[in-house]
């Protein structure tokens, strides 16, 4: 049932992932990339993180696309026009990503063959109450910094996109 | 089929990283690099969660969540950015913002 569930949403996370890259419209690939995080939500729960796979559907796939998606209409951003890609890129590209990604999991395979089992329900420590105790006491600067860092980032964008008024 | 390998979350990241590197060199749009860009980040999380269950600790959920706010900001400031862009110059290619001083 675990590897089921897994085969199933790791096939939908790589079809959307491959329809993110080749699609040519924006608007497309905003909407595979939603497709992409609600698949790995599912993937973080076999792996027993219940907050996570929360705040990846409530943030991610919530908020951020949906900044992303509003801004693609406001644009109004058309197909992407073919070219631009120089004859190295198009000749070299796909074979040296193949190869990459065939070396990549070729060494991970080797490293972590016959290890560690993930079985739904094993990990335990991945509600909000851990969390939330982790991150209030060993992590508290971090999460104190990320506020500063958010409201900075929102000033930021505020200063970036408005009309300027002469 | 009670259970999953590790190596097979790790691969699943690995190939999810690589198609978003390949949609940073590969795409002309600034939207679609910027969702590449988001797609990586992604693909790194779920390495930060695998090995979270491997090493029985909750510090690969945080580190995680900081990616998550981390790339929240990044969203904001970039789409602010390409909107500043897009008011100069009606194009969303690449190529043609080779200048930041024009």
């Amino acid at each position: 049932m675990d590897a089921l569930l897994f085969l199933i949403f790791a096939a939908i996370a790589v079809g959307c992932g491959i329809s993110v890259v080749v699609q040519r419209h924006p608007i497309t690939s905003a909407i595979s990339l939603i497709g992409v995080m609600g698949a790995l939500a599912v993937l973080y729960l076999l792996l027993g993180a219940e907050f996570l796979a929360a705040v990846q559907v409530v943030v991610y796939a919530g908020a951020i696309m949906v900044l992303f998606i509003f801004v693609i209409m406001l644009l109004n951003a058309g197909v992407e026009a073919p070219g631009g890609v120089s004859w190295p890129v198009r000749l070299l590209g796909l074979p040296l990503l193949v190869v990459l990604v065939g070396l990549l999991s070729f060494l991970i395979h080797r490293s972590f063959a016959g290890g560690e089992e993930v079985r739904f329900g094993a990990f335990t420590q991945g509600g909000p109450r851990q969390i939330g105790r982790l991150l209030f006491t060993d992590y508290l600067l971090p999460f104190e910094v990320t506020s500063v860092l958010i409201l900075i980032a929102i000033l930021g964008a505020v200063v970036l996109a408005r009309k300027e008024i002469d | 089929m009670d259970s999953v390998p590790l190596s097979w979350y790790l691969i699943l990241s690995a190939v999810l990283f690589a198609l978003g590197v390949a949609g940073f060199l590969f795409r002309r749009n600034l939207i679609t690099i910027f969702m590449s860009i988001e797609l990586m980040l992604n693909a790194v999380n779920l390495s930060f969660v695998a090995f979270a269950y491997k090493l029985n600790q909750v510090d690969g959920h945080i580190f995680a969540f900081f990616v998550m706010v981390v790339a929240a900001a990044e969203a904001a400031v970039g789409l602010a950015i390409i909107l500043t862009v897009f008011k100069r110059r009606p194009s969303l290619a690449v190529d043609e913002v080779n200048a930041l001083k024009y």
